[in-house]
């Protein structure tokens, strides 16, 4: 089973300013969302294979999307995330079998590596609803510098029969980072942690 | 003449497919661009304020060059606009006005000079505020199918200080539109209205 997308949107956030000190070059994220049909809505159904190839379809589209949108090449992405939004007539279940089982290989060849867990976070909503990515270093998670997150939100989605999945990708970390631990230029990222 | 202070800038681009009717064979492309800026008439009134719309024209060009460029680059395939902006709450309703020439100009500027009056709103609101930017057609006011908004925001903007200007484009109608009235085919194009 393919998605059945009735829209993707894609947002692109800079920063150049913070506390009065200027941010050279500007932090950026990329967040694509795609809205899809939740072919399991109103219904129970126990095997959710079909919603793991969706997420494995989304996990290239939307990655390669946010790519493009920066402008950059795969390997120069730092952080990435991954969140699903299931409306009302879905369950929180179906988020799971988008996001975890297959969501991550594809979106990690969009973005070159990818050694780290892609964070994650899912909730049920409607339309209008935030929803909040979570962000962390792509092949080490304990870089310090890259824990953030990246809020999004449709107006007209999720509706009640319909699925938001939202991938996130980053060129920088957070605008001014200096709480310490494990920085970007000290990161091996062979293990996903360090 | 106070410096343009650009804070941050995002984009959003919506690729509609459909909502819950037939497909058009090419999606129908929304987007927006805002820059947050520091707003130089905060905490307190200013009489002459005219001479920051001059400020204000190189990063009205370069938002919508941008926006043009995000929306696939060709003027000829934009046909819908609007404009909006959102105060600090330590502004005035007044400073968003300031983006009526040149947000405007702008967009005419990039679009090969369109005749219709871009649609606008304008508000003062707290970080996370939410605008629904009107949109019409570009050379004709009257053209039914072409009424539109989109709604934006950034979580952390306006700061009180701050203003946050945005400028909006389309590709085409409302995906299925069928209210009848004014066609974009039938329009003279001269007058800006039909």
């Amino acid at each position: 089973m393919s998605a059945e997308i009735r829209k993707i949107a894609v947002w692109v956030e800079e920063t150049h300013l913070e506390m009065n000190r200027t941010i050279a070059p500007p932090t950026r994220k990329a967040v694509a969302v795609a809205v899809i049909a939740n072919p399991f809505a109103g219904q129970y159904v126990e095997d959710l294979a079909p919603l793991m190839d969706i997420g494995a379809e989304l996990g290239a589209l939307l990655g390669e999307r946010c790519v493009k949108a920066l402008g950059i090449a795969p390997a120069q992405a730092e952080s990435y995330g991954k969140a699903a939004m299931v409306g009302e007539n879905g369950e929180l279940e179906h988020a799971a079998a988008i996001l975890h089982p297959k969501l991550g290989a594809p979106l990690r060849t969009a973005v070159e590596k990818g050694a780290a867990l892609v964070p994650s976070s899912k909730k049920m909503g409607g339309p209008g609803q935030d929803l909040d990515v979570p962000l962390g270093h792509k092949d080490a998670a304990y870089v310090r510098s890259h824990f953030d997150g990246v809020e999004v939100r449709l107006n007209d989605a999720p509706r009640p029969n319909e699925i938001m999945v939202a991938v996130a990708v980053t060129d920088s970390g957070r605008p001014l980072p200096r709480v310490g631990g494990l920085t970007h230029a000290d990161a091996t990222g062979k293990d996903g942690l360090r | 003449m106070p410096e343009v202070q650009i804070r941050k800038v995002a984009t959003q681009i919506e690729e509609i497919f459909h909502e819950f009717g037939p497909a058009p064979d090419t999606p129908l492309l929304r987007g927006v661009v805002l820059a947050v800026i520091a707003n130089p008439f905060a905490n307190g009134y200013v009489a002459d304020i005219q001479p920051f719309m001059e400020d204000l024209k190189p990063l009205g060009l370069s938002m919508a060059r941008r926006l043009l460029s995000d929306l696939g680059g060709d003027a000829a395939r934009i046909e819908g606009y609007g404009k909006g902006a959102i105060i600090g709450t330590a502004g005035e309703l007044e400073h968003g006005a300031l983006w009526h020439a040149p947000g405007g100009y702008s967009m005419r500027e990039v679009l090969g000079a369109p005749k219709a009056i871009v649609p606008s709103t304008k508000k003062v609101g707290r970080a996370g505020a939410r605008l629904d930017v009107p949109i019409t057609h570009v050379n004709a006011s009257y053209v039914r199918s072409h009424f539109d908004s989109i709604e934006v925001g950034l979580n952390d903007a306006p700061r009180a200080n701050e203003l946050c200007y945005i400028l909006a484009m389309t590709t085409g109608p409302r995906v299925h539109s069928r209210c009848g009235g004014l066609l974009a085919e039938d329009i003279t194009g001269e007058d800006g209205l039909r």
